[in-house]
């Protein structure tokens, strides 16, 4: 490390890495240097001129976010100059900006606003005629109004070196200048929409958002998006209990300021028309609305009876859940109902993983290794439309760190890019390839693995040896799907397994098997829904679902529950690296209650509460650091942000079932029932393919 | 063929352009043609660049940065390839002598290019010219295809084992790629934003490598250095201006045209000598003295020498050499007008003072020029050129600003005349007329 340089800001001594930018520097020291292109992360503009300062011996004013800190520079930037040409600067944009603040969704947390307060004139000298170009809509997600926008060029950025995606482009030139799309009147892109939420005036807004509210009448909760397994950080806006708003502006949690479509637009299946609200009972083959207390008394009864009988029990829980709701729900199911058939739909190998790894010297990766360590393997997954934010992060380690990245994937893939070597091979067959790479792996320092649903079981094993052979740090990460698939897994949602991965000992159906059986008495599921692809073989299953929509399994059901939203409940949940975080609730729908509610008042019901505990988030939180190694956290170091569980160190001891290990392959505008019910996603998967125009779609409905 | 010779003329640059068929390769080898190169070829690269710098030859496309000294600034090893751009962006309005090198003695374009690349250790040169000049880009290729077919250019050049490849690169009509950086963005591809600056382009420039980005006139002027020697180019001119210069003699004068003059020469002899004197006995008003982007002088300032750092010392600049006479009747409010109208039109629009500030002057400025001024105008025109001089991200907001400073202090009462709904003075009087 060079020696630090020593200068000078407004009187302050300060010291700073070489290469610091001066308006880094400041920063650092408390000092603002107000700017609207300069953008951590993104490469430099120089075009706002907002952050000129005056440095001693220099005869111009300069840009402090081009210039380096030197050795005994002195930087002033509160002078009458800088005052003077920030103002004018501000006066300079004014003029063509369209001053609609009362009307603009932006009013109220919009930069150029706040930078005029601050360091604006008083009086507007501009009394010509504005430009004015009509709005655009760029799609269903992404509106531009030209007039608005200050060319800070931030969007651009963010989609040409954030998102690796450059689908903006600058048309025209001078004060007429506008951004474009790369399809010309449309965009052709991950409709991730960090293009609105980077934009520091309203140019670019949302499709779900615009014209909904002023931002200051709104709550703001910060959550955990539902979707994909990554664990985004999603601030819900919230007004009058309903979603409005998704982003992280605060850029906190393991994401940053990242959001993908889902995470940022897909709330809406939280407010779809079809959520359920009312218990429902089957009555001569149809199901009709009943009271909760009616509900719980019917299927508490029938419960009772089946396991006073020594009946067959199959429990199904969802890797959406809560930890707290599948700890909760395994308990109820091997402690409260005897039966150890419980669960749910596996999307990757974690179990062999663990076991593979305990002695020796790798581990499992975070989020934050996405963006820190020096190179990376990826077999057999699309990160880009499975995994958006662990793509953003290699893709920002690339271009930060020069991180070196070998692909070995089925079809080409975004990060083939940027990596030093890509090899296509077949599904199942990407082992093929390793030993082709070991050279060029083995001469990294570090390395971190991230597999897909087709290395499993033995194969991970091999995988593991192979990481164990080329004699570097190896990290790895098995690739899952939902927001809790990996929390799934570690509250014992198999049969196999009891939290923590404690062998159970004991024979238990799979999911496979509980459909299967014949003789099946009762189905309970909790958030899944099995019978969208498979069929129930027992026809005296009493079936009881616990679901927000009336799925295929609910349709099927005995007794329909209405569950409350991941965005309606509080609890933990962990991601693809295991990290546990927290969801908070943003919203409420009247009449759904949260699946760890719903499973206490059934076991009350049953007379298991004191067996059960609590349904209190809190309190089974509680015991899950008391019983799931690894995720003794405190909560309220959960709640200040991603907490990786530690890894299970010691065999597991139990071989799970490679072939129940399926990922369902959503992409970036899927995301199983929620998607379905999501409006926004497909309205852009409606402009996207051509299929069929929003008037079809709705026809069809 | 274009304007007649004047007696004062020292044709160093322009010795061919009068022969028949003076664009071909045969007029041009008979004419010491190749002979610098040649010559060139048994000189160190210290040699050359030495030579360069004694000559005193300075940037010919309006900043007039010592050419040695640029070429001295390439890193001598360099893992990368090396490149030789010319600027044939001619667009400065009131210049048009690039035009006339490489229509009249391309291969002295060539030759200099040669040289260049010798003198750094490039293999590899790009002409990029103007868009508007597409008959010129043809011309270029034509010129370039006989070099390759003489052996001046090519894997082998004479046999000597020398390595060069040119081509030309057509510009899309912008003012503003004229401008360095702006132009290699242009020329790999993108769209004409100027790049931040450092690095230069002698260590980064085209496709990040070592590039040298000169004038067409500054490429032109070295075959006669090196043949003739720096000394006789550097006496040509003035102390630290070596050579003769061509100056595009244009506006109000009875003999407007492009004439090669040693550094240093008296404006007033340009216009009246050489120019023969302002058109129709009328007075001289104003002078712009090297395109549109140097501020103004005066009549009673205009006894000055053509040099870089005379005109400097007058608080104007020399710019690319584009003088533009006006006379009595010519309305200065237009004039500003006129020309911030030009850089309204071509701000790239990259930064915000540059951007928004031109079009706000150009629309202050046509309301005045419409009668529809008031006083507190006038300031404001001097504040927001003030308020864009020198922060701008490249020297186009400096170009739109300095001039227009220059016109309302100096001209302040016909800025004035203009005020209170009264109409222009001078469109009156040309009606009269």
């Amino acid at each position: 490390m060079a020696d630090p340089v020593k200068f000078t800001i407004d009187g302050q001594e300060l010291e700073a890495a070489p290469g610091t930018l001066v308006i880094e520097a400041a920063k650092r020291a408390g000092i603002e240097i107000p700017s609207f292109c300069y953008y951590e992360g993104y490469s430099l503009q120089a075009a706002c001129r907002m952050c000129l300062v005056e440095v001693e011996k220099m005869p111009k004013m300069q840009v402090a976010c081009t210039l380096p800190v030197a050795n005994g520079m002195v930087v002033r930037t509160d002078t009458p100059q800088t005052r003077g040409a920030r103002k004018s600067t501000l006066e300079f944009l004014l003029t063509n900006h369209p001053l609609d603040c009362p009307v603009c969704d932006k009013g109220g947390e919009c930069e150029l606003q706040d930078m005029v307060f601050r360091y604006g004139a008083g009086e507007s000298r501009f009394t010509e005629t504005k430009l004015h170009v009509d709005e655009q809509q760029w799609s269903p997600v992404v509106y531009y109004d030209g007039p608005r926008c200050i060319l800070c060029f931030r969007c651009v950025r963010a989609c040409e070196e954030g998102m690796g995606v450059a689908a903006l482009g600058v048309v025209n030139r001078g004060a007429v200048s506008l951004i474009a799309p790369n399809g010309g009147d449309h965009l052709n892109c991950d409709e991730c929409g960090q293009c609105i939420d980077i934009c520091p005036v309203g140019a670019l807004t949302s499709g779900a958002y615009r014209y909904q509210t002023r931002p200051w009448e709104m709550e703001h909760t910060g959550t955990i998006c539902t979707h994909c397994a990554d664990g985004c950080k999603t601030t819900l806006g919230t007004r009058n209990d309903q979603i409005i708003r998704g982003n992280n502006r605060d850029r906190s949690g393991v994401n940053g300021e990242f959001l993908c479509v889902k995470g940022r637009y897909a709330f809406d299946f939280n407010d779809h028309a079809e959520r359920l609200q009312s218990p429902m009972v089957k009555v001569n083959g149809k199901l009709e609305p009943v009271s909760w207390a009616k509900a719980l008394e019917v299927v508490s009864k029938k419960f009772g009876e089946i396991k006073a009988r020594g009946g067959k029990f199959g429990v199904v829980g969802s890797n959406h859940s809560t930890n707290e709701e599948n700890f909760y729900l395994q308990k109820f199911a091997r402690q409260g109902l005897g039966t150890n058939n419980i669960d749910h739909r596996r999307t990757g190998d974690v179990v062999t993983l663990v076991d593979a790894l305990s002695g020796t010297n790798g581990s499992l990766a975070t989020t934050a290794d996405m963006y820190e360590r020096k190179a990376f393997l990826i077999l057999g997954a699309d990160l880009a439309v499975e995994h958006p934010l662990l793509s953003f992060q290699i893709r920002a380690n690339y271009r930060h760190h020069a991180a070196r990245i070998y692909t070995v994937t089925a079809r080409a893939v975004r990060e083939d890019d940027y990596a030093v070597r890509s090899i296509r091979k077949p599904a199942f067959s990407e082992f093929e390839a390793l030993e082709e790479l070991r050279g060029a792996l083995a001469a990294e320092p570090e390395l971190v693995i991230l597999f897909g649903d087709t290395v499993k079981g033995p194969d991970v094993r091999k995988l593991v040896e192979f990481g164990q052979s080329l004699s570097i740090p190896v990290k790895y990460t098995a690739l899952v799907d939902y927001s809790n698939s990996r929390g799934a897994i570690d509250m014992g949602l198999v049969p196999e397994l009891g939290p923590g991965f404690h062998a159970t000992g004991a024979a238990g159906l799979t999911l496979p098997e509980m459909l299967a059986a014949g003789d099946l008495d009762a189905l309970w599921v909790v958030g899944e829904n099995p019978l969208a692809q498979a069929a129930l073989a027992s026809k005296k299953a009493f079936v009881v679902v616990q679901d927000m929509f009336l799925t295929e399994t609910a349709k099927a059901a005995d007794v329909v529950l209405p569950s409350a939203s991941a965005y309606e409940k509080n609890g933990t949940v962990t991601n693809v690296c295991g990290e546990v975080q927290r969801v908070k609730r943003a919203a409420a729908t009247m009449g759904a209650k949260p699946d760890l509610e719903i499973i206490g008042l059934i076991a009350k019901e049953m007379g298991l509460a004191a067996t059960m505990g609590p349904w209190l988030p809190d309190t089974v939180y509680g015991e899950i650091r008391r019983t799931v190694k690894g995720y003794d956290i405190p909560l309220p170091l959960v709640a200040l942000g991603a907490q990786q569980t530690v890894p299970v160190n010691g065999r597991v001891g139990v071989d799970v079932r490679p072939d129940l290990v399926w990922s369902a392959h959503e992409n970036l505008f899927t995301s199983g029932t929620l998607g379905r019910y999501s409006k926004i996603l497909n309205s852009v998967i409606e402009k996207r393919s051509g299929a069929a125009t929003p008037e079809q779609e709705l026809a069809r409905q | 063929m274009y304007n007649q010779p004047s007696p004062l003329e020292v044709p160093v640059l322009t010795r061919r352009f009068r022969l028949p068929n003076s664009h071909k390769i045969d007029t041009y080898l008979a004419n010491e043609g190749y002979q610098a190169f040649e010559k060139a070829i048994g000189m160190s690269q210290d040699d050359i660049i030495n030579e360069v710098k004694a000559s005193g030859l300075r940037g010919r496309g309006g900043a007039g940065f010592p050419t040695g000294m640029k070429w001295s600034f390439v890193p001598r090893q360099s893992p990368k390839p090396k490149y030789i751009i010319v600027n044939g962006d001619e667009s400065e309005p009131g210049t048009c002598k690039d035009r006339l090198l490489m229509e009249f003695d391309p291969h002295q374009l060539i030759e200099g290019i040669l040289i260049a690349g010798l003198a750094v250790g490039a293999h590899q040169g790009y002409i990029y010219i103007r868009g508007e000049f597409r008959y010129l880009i043809e011309h270029m290729d034509r010129a370039i295809d006989e070099a390759y077919a003489r052996g001046y250019l090519g894997d082998n050049i004479l046999g000597r084992g020398i390595k060069f490849h040119l081509a030309t690169h057509s510009g899309a009509g912008a003012y503003e790629c004229g401008e360095e950086s702006a132009l290699l963005e242009s020329f790999e591809g993108k769209r004409g934003n100027p790049r931040i600056r450092p690095p230069f382009p002698a260590v980064a420039g085209a496709y990040s490598c070592p590039t040298v980005l000169n004038n067409v006139e500054t490429y032109c002027a070295v075959p006669s250095i090196i043949l003739k020697g720096a000394a006789y180019f550097a006496g040509l001119g003035s102390p630290k201006n070596g050579g003769t210069r061509l100056f595009c003699l244009s506006g109000h004068v009875n003999k407007p045209g492009v004439y090669e003059l040693p550094m240093g020469f008296n404006l007033m002899r340009l216009i009246n000598e050489v120019g023969g004197g302002v058109r129709g006995g009328k007075k001289l008003k104003a002078v712009i003295p090297g395109g549109s982007s140097c501020p103004v002088l005066k009549a009673d300032e205009c006894d000055l020498n053509l040099d870089f750092d005379t005109v400097a010392a007058a608080k104007s600049m020399l710019g690319s050499g584009g003088v533009v006479v006006m006379d009595e009747d010519t309305c200065m409010v237009k004039a500003a007008l006129r020309i911030m109208r030009f850089y309204a039109h071509e701000s790239c629009g990259w930064c915000i003072p540059c951007r928004e500030g031109t079009t706000w002057l150009r629309k202050v400025l046509q309301r005045f020029h419409d009668g529809q001024g008031v006083k507190s105008d006038i300031v404001l025109i001097g504040d927001l050129s003030r308020n864009m001089l020198g922060r701008t991200f490249c020297p186009l907001g400096d170009a739109a600003a300095m001039p227009t400073i220059a016109f309302v202090e100096k001209f302040r009462d016909e800025f004035e005349a203009h005020l209170d709904g009264k109409p222009c003075p001078y469109e009156k009087k040309l009606v009269a007329a």
